[in-house]
């Protein structure tokens, strides 16, 4: 059981992710799909701290709510005119797009409630992961350490970089 | 011997035929004729030189004591597919291909002097020398060859020689036909020859005339004993051997391509179709004589073969209208002669004297039947058609045409001391001692014979004048000159001592004259020579009263039996009805029909698809999504 | 009242849905890249999610998002400078515009 706090703050966070999820996809104006994004963003990294993850959620808002979505905010401004609305929607696209989601959310839905359903009605205890821990298991080489995805990430990182500048050099 | 001079023999006609033939439209018809005929005298001389040093140098290579050797003056590897299976181009004397080295070039050199006149203004001069040329060529290493294979190769090139040349006169359709149905017939035949030499060379495990001839025994050891159809796998692969001869040699009933081909330019018919190509299935019977020997059930079929054809082409040459085709048919019933002799040639019967007789015959009829061709194509030359119709009291006009003319037909009609006289009575020599019933069949042919040849003399010299539109004169000295050549050849031939030369497996061999045989034949050939002068001397009823008396006869023999009907009617009737529809039907409809069938669905698929193709980002996600929806969906369904 | 799994994993579903549908009826590219980033986060959520309840005492679901978060970083920054370059070539970033090298 638990308590009314966690409750209350489980509803606010699973309300906000859905809501501003919504919100995310339908409005017409680009930035403030941008900002609806960076909402659900937030609300992400807080249900990272709910699960005691919160290494992940402040990692989540630096990376993903600090870098991301102001790279998306300023290729933007770069890309459009402010106030611009998008067109309306053609009703052929839309009738696409929700067909597509709807079938998503049906068939993964489903398989949700068959599979996972009734499973583990408890939430295991478990201690907030130390950073000592976090920092030994990505530079580890052992079992369950992470070294190598790690350098592999850096490199894919280092070349995201170059590429970046190359692709997006005036020339 | 030296190998240069035979190597010259094949390589001046070959390389003629290139140089004509690529630089031929460059030159000047006059310049190319000269060539071309400066080219084949040049053959000529070193030809006879060959020959000569074979038959009388004494050298140890070429004779023993009194028999004469078979000597390969080189044999090259030329095709080496296995260590075992070699295909080698060689050149091989021994008696019966230095005859032939004799008449080949003789022959080729007269056509090819004789048509700077006969062709001369003819377009397509220069393509016509070097059509003469490439036969030239395949024709001496046909004769030169050392294995079965080369002489294969070069029989189909002498083939298609010939078809190039029967079809010279390519605008007019009959030529065209005549030359598709000469090269379909005999081409026909040579798959006969073809399975034959396989069958052959798979028992004997060689190519080489030398190792079959050598050891005929050994060959029919080899085949352990083994039949097909009641026949030994021998006989079998001798008769498809000698099917091809048959083709080439125009023995029923694959003669009837030879009558045809006589739309061909007449010095083409002198050279190919009476003296040369013509005689190659003899002389392939007689190259392969001794495995005959051993297997004598395929030379009782040469011996049967060769008696029905003498005897139908002699009775279809009495009454065709076109001189050509007269000769046409006696050359097909002379062949017949040479064919029948082979068949009846057996080392008991006077040492293989048929065999002798036979190629005697060849070497004889070559000289006066091209004599007769050219003598033929000088009188076309002079009154522009084929036909006898059209002739008449020609003697007055062409005096020296007249005279080689007879002697020709004096020659093949068997009288002495012409040629055709002494080789003939070989053969009915041979026949009568094999056979009494094969001679007297033989003999009536023989009679025949005088009888047809001296209807066309009279019919041509004689008879009634017709009218005139210009007068007829004799043909200029390039024709007339190989004219007076080979009547004099003609005249004189029969007195080789041809038993010295060419005899089987070289035994010198005295030829001796049969007084009964000789005097029966002569008989019968003046019975046949004066029948014809009474019937056809001056214009008189009765010949068309002997027409009308036997009506049947004389419309069937014009109609040459219905040979080409029977074809026709076996090729277009049943063959394409029977079997070439359905198939086509089949091809048509089935194979075409499916893979139309498989190309319509394709298109309509593409149509249908295109649209997937959009070049949109987010239809792709689309597409793919649901993909993975239902594969999701799926695994789901399987798991729980 | 227990929050099991599925509360967690139904709202994290939902954003992906509103990912998908977003992907497919945007035509602006930016547009389209956030709703990429949605779906992602989505998934980032259920790694988590099946870490926290399923096997608490390891990190491989939380590694895994992170390095997940890396490379989506690293994704969007490509993406942005490609649209970038699109942009000054076409003044234009729509992407069914952007028709040139299909012909």
């Amino acid at each position: 059981m638990d308590s009314v706090g966690s409750i209350i703050m489980y509803l606010v966070i699973a309300l906000s992710i859905i809501v501003f999820s919504v919100l995310t996809v339908t409005t017409r104006k680009i930035l403030r799909a941008a900002t609806y994004l960076l909402f659900t963003l937030f609300a992400t990294a807080a249900l990272y701290f709910k699960l005691d993850y919160e290494f992940l959620g402040a990692v989540q808002i630096a990376v993903y709510a600090g870098g991301i979505v102001v790279l998306f905010v300023f290729s933007i401004l770069l890309t459009s005119h402010p106030g611009n609305n998008s067109e309306r929607l053609v009703s052929k696209k839309r009738v696409l797009g929700l067909t597509a989601a709807v079938a998503t959310f049906a068939v993964a839905g489903w398989a949700l409630l068959h599979r996972c359903g009734a499973a583990l009605a408890q939430l295991p205890e478990m201690s907030n992961p130390s950073m000592h821990k976090i920092g030994e298991a990505l530079m580890g080489t052992g079992e369950y350490q992470y070294l190598l995805p790690f350098e592999a990430v850096s490199v894919l990182l280092l070349a995201c970089i170059i590429g970046g500048v190359v692709v997006a050099r005036k020339r | 011997m030296d190998f240069v001079i035979p190597l010259l023999i094949l390589a001046i006609p070959l390389c003629m035929f290139l140089l004509l033939g690529i630089l031929g439209m460059k030159m000047s018809p006059k310049v190319a004729g000269t060539l071309g005929t400066l080219g084949m005298g040049t053959v000529f001389v070193l030809a006879y030189y060959t020959a000569f040093t074979y038959f009388f140098s004494g050298s140890a290579d070429f004779v023993n004591g009194t028999d004469r050797l078979q000597y390969i003056v080189f044999n090259v590897d030329w095709l080496a597919f296995t260590p075992e299976l070699v295909i080698r181009l060689g050149f091989l004397l021994d008696p019966i291909s230095a005859m032939m080295l004799i008449v080949i070039p003789t022959i080729s050199f007269m056509v090819h002097l004789y048509s700077l006149g006969y062709m001369h203004g003819e377009k397509g001069f220069q393509r016509y020398y070097a059509f003469l040329s490439l036969f030239s060529f395949s024709m001496l290493g046909l004769v030169v060859a050392t294995n079965i294979f080369q002489m294969y190769i070069f029989w189909e090139l002498v083939g298609a020689s010939s078809y190039l040349l029967i079809g010279f006169y390519y605008t007019r359709p009959a030529a065209v036909s005549a030359s598709k149905k000469a090269f379909i017939v005999t081409r026909f035949a040579d798959l006969g020859f073809l399975i034959g030499i396989l069958i052959l060379s798979f028992y004997t495990d060689t190519f080489n005339f030398i190792d079959m001839t050598s050891n005929p025994q050994g060959v029919l050891a080899s085949t352990g004993g083994a039949t097909f159809m009641g026949a030994s796998v021998l006989t079998w692969a001798l008769v498809l051997i000698y099917m091809g001869g048959m083709g080439k040699s125009a023995m029923m009933p694959l003669h009837i391509w030879l009558p045809d081909a006589m739309e061909g330019p007449t010095p083409v018919s002198a050279l190919i179709h009476a003296a040369t190509m013509v005689v190659a299935g003899v002389y392939l019977v007689a190259r392969m004589f001794p495995v005959y020997l051993v297997e004598t059930a395929a030379l009782e079929v040469v011996l049967v073969v060769g008696a029905i054809t003498a005897l139908y082409a002699a009775m279809v040459a009495c009454t065709q209208i076109d001189i050509k085709r007269v000769l046409a048919f006696s050359t097909i019933s002379q062949i017949a002669f040479m064919m029948v002799a082979l068949g009846v040639a057996r080392p008991d019967i006077h040492e293989g004297l048929g065999y002798m007789a036979s190629m005697f015959h060849l070497f004889t009829h070559a000289m006066f039947k091209a004599l007769l061709f050219m003598g033929a194509g000088a009188l076309i030359h002079a009154v522009h058609s084929n036909d006898y119709t059209a002739m008449g009291g020609l003697r007055k006009y062409m005096p020296i045409c007249h005279i080689t003319f007879l002697i020709g037909c004096l020659a093949i009609a068997g009288i002495p001391p012409f040629a055709g006289f002494w080789s003939k009575d070989e053969i009915l020599v041979a026949v009568y001692d094999y056979s009494t019933f094969w001679g007297v069949w033989m003999t009536f042919v023989a009679g025949l014979t005088a009888f047809y040849m001296f209807r066309l003399y009279y019919l041509i010299f004689w008879w009634n004048e017709p009218v005139y539109h210009h007068k007829p004169h004799d043909a200029p000295w390039t024709m007339s000159v190989p004219l007076i050549f080979l009547a004099a050849v003609s005249v004189v031939a029969g007195l080789i001592p041809f038993g010295k030369f060419v005899t089987w497996q070289g035994h010198e061999y005295i030829i001796h004259m049969n007084v009964t045989v000789a005097t029966i034949s002569v008989i019968v050939a003046l019975c046949g020579i004066l029948l014809a002068r009474t019937m056809y001397r001056k214009e008189n009823t009765l010949p068309a009263r002997v027409k009308a008396f036997w009506p049947w006869l004389h419309k069937a023999a014009l109609h040459r039996f219905y040979w080409d009907e029977l074809y026709l009617f076996i090729t277009h009737k049943i063959i394409f009805n029977g079997i070439c529809r359905p198939i086509a039907w089949f091809d048509r409809h089935i194979i075409d029909g499916s893979m139309d069938g498989l190309a319509y669905v394709t298109n309509k698929a593409s149509y249908a698809i295109r649209g997937f193709q959009s070049g949109n980002v987010q239809m792709y996600v689309w597409w793919y999504l649901i993909g993975v929806l239902l594969l999701g969906a799926i695994t789901t369904i399987c798991v729980l | 009242m227990e929050i099991t799994m599925i509360y967690y994993l139904v709202p994290a579903l939902i954003m992906f849905c509103c990912g998908v549908y977003g992907f497919i009826t945007r035509k602006n590219m930016i547009a389209m890249l956030i709703s990429l980033e949605l779906m992602l986060n989505a998934v980032d959520i259920n790694f988590v999610v099946f870490n926290r309840y399923l096997f608490p005492g390891q990190l491989e679901g939380m590694m895994f998002t992170l390095f997940a978060i890396a490379i989506a970083a690293a994704e969007t920054a490509l993406a942005i400078a490609i649209i970038i370059n699109l942009y000054r070539a076409a003044k234009n970033i729509n992407a069914s515009d952007l028709t040139q090298l299909k012909h």
